[in-house]
């Protein structure tokens, strides 16, 4: 659509490779930005090219309240298969903004380049950043770019912000929460862990997988609408379910029981943390939400969240409890009960 | 010690160095097969089989009559237990 | 997952259960004297872990974790080795995950890494060796650890790296052996272990033959087992027959994949790579006579103890860790001075809570809050 809106600047543009000189705020920088960036946000509030975006005081409603937040976003590789660095970096905020109950408005997109990043790869992750907010009603409005010297960053660095509105008596958060409460996911756990270390293939393995990244607000607005009690959500991204089920429960000083056989998991993931020895349940996710919900609301939720595309595998995995708060725990497809604590760091496969 | 995963040969990618795709459902790794390879087979005999995979090697064939008699074992068990309980009156609560 | 999900069904867990009880009653086991089984295999210590199986059977079964765990036993002086020989410029080093977090005297391997090192993980030893291809102007040194099971896979990579004559490549070798292992776990004075649970995927290398000794000089039943929750339950029934007949002896519940009489092929290349050190060091059970392997003289070329002097410093265990009395069974792990203070997974002291196959690491994440009362 901008090839036809400004056909002059496509051709204009010659640099195959970002140099230093792409951040130097001369007028290499100025092309960069008016004839890569620019075109591939296309939008109203972006276009005057100001310091700051200028938004209508009529961004919130009556009663409503502003939602902000900010992430940054580093992946190597990349892109991976069912996303780049740019689907992530605007589904990250995306998601960020909507499990705290907010219809998400507009993000900003901050750029730190590396020297020779090729201006083709620049422009893929722009273009996918433009598909991804397409696809959640959200505009890009203002952002910066900086270069830094080769090695200096690994390939691209996006650092994304967004606002968003908080519809009037929406209230989520730790002390909603009741004994009894469901705790639901939206469908298989661990996809993007995995993509992404499928697609590193340090470890050679081919993984028929595809990374969940999505934005997921289009679901949380149905969830609302099908189940207006929804105590707290939170997205399961670094971590997986079992970090934010421990937040959860240490914020909330409740107990959490998870039903192992009731997770979602694709089989090429069971596969793969079968092989290396992880645990599903600390992998990355960039398009689940885990959300508490009192049990009389969890059937229609369920019936609501699996007739949307991004909630297909939608199950209820866990229950609160009054009993040991803080601690999580899970109950095998076997019987017993083990707990399910924080990791320390990263998971490293193993042999043993 | 010693992870070991159930897979199945699926194709030979190099028969002088013995390697063959194992898969793991759905997911495919490039193995060495020498310590799966009997006496008089080649390494195309292996394919199909199902095989204990550790750090890239298929170390051990999967005998399926052994876990059928294992498995089956167990089943009796289980009846054998319950015929017990119905004959002590009393119900055996699998 | 064929062959894996068969092994765990609950219901057939109930029945053998029920039989493990009845067995452990008629043996006249309690809570205040049990019965103690030792599962000699790391991988068996994380399946009791993973379905709380621990939980599940009486309170007069005491499982007792042994030193079955290859990374716990490593001495702090052979991670040092490592680290020196990472911090080469011209090195590239492999290891599988489990090595990265074990402490050395100054650092791990992941620190190690942080610090500049380049420390790769690989899957496969298969990998270092494509690594080498790909880095001609490098050395790439594989870190071998592990009992018998990882032997042949290492041995075999050696084999292949001589015949594709890859020049930059050699193994770190600290295979070690299982029998001599177990066996100085029951001359250790204050031993007390009633039976064995024995490792399947070591005897799926070996064979049965190497364990007969426990039942023979030692009087001891030994299961060798698989690894699914109901394989654990099966053998330990089977072990506790033993015990109701008086007539210990090697049996084999892992029939599927073990065959009495090992693997030719993988024993083979074992032979052909590797030969008995006379003595190898271990964390917490010191030093053992003829438990560890080093590379025959013909492979000199492709042993990185040869090509590479590492300091090969003797390091002692620190003096609050009580490791080696919780590998023989004498101490359970939360009965260690340090258990859960200064020794936590975040800052581990010994080396049984370092990897997750570790007892101390097992008990600390999946058992240190009271779960007991729910399960
Ligand atoms: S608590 Fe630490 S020092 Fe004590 S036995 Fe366990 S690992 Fe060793």
């Amino acid at each position: 659509m901008n090839a036809v809106a400004k056909p002059r600047a496509v051709d204009h543009w010659r640099d195959q490779h970002i140099t230093l000189a792409h951040g130097a705020g001369g007028r290499a920088m100025r092309e960069l930005i008016e004839e890569v960036i620019v075109p591939a946000f296309d939008n109203g509030l972006l276009a005057p090219l100001e310091d700051q975006a200028r938004i209508a005081g009529s961004l919130l409603g009556h009663g409503e309240s502003l939602a902000f937040t900010t992430d940054s976003f580093v992946v190597s590789p990349l892109r991976f298969p069912g996303g780049d660095i740019g689907r992530l970096a605007v589904c990250g905020t995306v998601n960020d903004l909507a499990v705290g109950g907010a219809v998400p408005k507009h993000l900003s997109c901050a750029l730190i380049l590396e020297e020779g990043l090729p201006v083709e790869t620049l422009r893929e992750v722009l273009a996918s950043m433009a598909r991804a907010a397409e696809e959640a009603g959200v505009s890009i409005v203002t952002g910066d770019t900086k270069v830094v010297e080769r090695g200096a960053a690994d390939g691209l660095f996006i650092t994304t912000a967004g606002i968003g509105a908080i519809p009037a008596g929406r209230d989520t958060g730790p002390r909603m929460v009741r004994p009894g409460d469901k705790l639901i996911v939206n469908g298989t756990l661990g996809d993007h862990g995995i993509a992404v270390m499928a697609a590193r293939n340090d470890l050679a393995l081919q993984i028929p997988v595809q990374s969940d990244a999505a934005p997921l607000n289009g679901l949380v607005e149905a969830m609302f609408a099908a189940a207006p009690g929804l105590r707290w959500l939170r997205d399961a991204t670094r971590g997986g379910l079992a970090t934010i089920t421990n937040e959860f429960a240490r914020e909330g000083r409740f107990g959490i029981v998870l039903d192992e056989a009731a997770i979602p998991v694709a089989d090429a993931v069971r596969g793969a943390c079968e092989i290396l020895g992880f645990d599903i349940l600390y992998l990355a996710n960039e398009g689940k939400l885990a959300a508490l919900v009192p049990a009389e609301e969890a059937d229609g939720l369920l019936a609501a969240m699996r007739s949307h595309p991004l909630g297909r595998n939608a199950a209820v995995v866990g229950e609160v409890h009054a009993e040991r708060p803080g601690l999580v725990t899970m109950r095998s497809r076997f019987g017993g009960e083990r707990v399910v604590d924080l990791l320390l760091g990263e998971q490293l496969p193993r042999i043993c | 010690m010693c992870l070991g995963i159930p897979g199945q040969i699926a194709e030979v990618t190099n028969t002088e160095a013995k390697l063959a795709l194992v898969d793991v459902l759905g997911v495919r790794r490039e193995v060495n097969i020498a310590c799966v390879i009997r006496d008089g087979e080649t390494a195309e005999d292996v394919v199909g089989a199902w095989v204990l995979v550790h750090v890239g090697f298929a170390m051990s064939r999967i005998d399926e009559k052994e876990a059928q008699i294992t498995l089956d074992l167990l089943h009796a068990l289980g009846e054998a237990q319950a015929e017990a309980a119905a004959l002590r009156g009393v119900e055996a609560t699998t | 997952m064929k062959f894996v999900d068969e092994f765990r069904d609950p219901s057939t867990a109930k029945a053998l259960l029920r039989e493990v009880t009845a067995c452990l009653d008629q043996l006249g086991a309690t809570e205040q004297n049990p019965v103690q089984v030792m599962e000699v295999c790391g991988g068996h210590t994380h399946s009791i872990f993973r379905y709380a199986l621990k939980d599940l059977v009486p309170k007069s079964l005491e499982f007792v974790h042994g030193p079955g765990c290859p990374v716990c036993v490593l001495p702090m002086g052979r991670v040092d080795d490592c680290i020196a020989i990472a911090q080469r410029p011209e090195v590239i080093f492999t290891t599988f995950g489990d090595a990265m977090r074990v402490p050395g005297s100054k650092l791990s391997l992941l620190q190690a890494r942080a610090n500049g090192a380049d420390v790769r993980m690989v899957y496969s030893p298969l990998d270092a060796l494509s690594l080498a291809q790909q880095h001609p102007d490098r050395e790439v040194v594989f870190f071998g650890l592990g009992f018998e099971t990882t032997m042949p896979s290492t041995a075999m990579t050696v084999l292949e790296a001589k015949r594709r004559g890859l020049k930059n490549f050699s193994l770190f070798c600290n295979h070690i052996t299982i029998v001599p292992t177990i066996k100085a776990v029951l001359d250790s004075p204050g031993m007390r272990i009633d039976g064995f649970i024995g490792p399947g995927h070591v005897a799926m290398v070996t064979g049965s033959a190497p364990f007969r000794f426990i039942a023979e000089r030692y009087h001891r039943p030994l299961v060798i087992s698989g690894f699914e929750p109901n394989d654990i339950l099966q053998s330990l029934w089977m072990v506790l027959r033993q015990l109701l007949e008086k007539r210990p002896r090697v049996e084999n519940q892992y029939a599927r994949l073990v065959d009495p009489d090992g693997n030719r092929v993988g024993m083979q290349a074992i032979a052909e790579v590797f030969e008995l050190r006379e003595f190898f060091e271990w964390r917490g059970l010191g030093s053992i006579d003829h438990s560890g392997v080093r590379m025959r003289a013909p492979y000199a070329a492709f042993d990185a103890e040869r090509k590479f002097t590492v300091p090969n410093a003797k390091i002692a265990d620190p003096k609050s860790c009580q490791c080696g009395e919780v590998i023989k069974g004498v101490l359970k792990p939360q009965q260690c001075k340090v258990f859960g203070k200064a020794c936590t997974p975040r800052t581990p002291l010994g080396a049984l809570m370092v990897s997750s196959e570790g007892a101390c690491a097992a008990y600390y994440q999946y058992s240190t809050h009271a779960v007991e009362e729910v399960a």
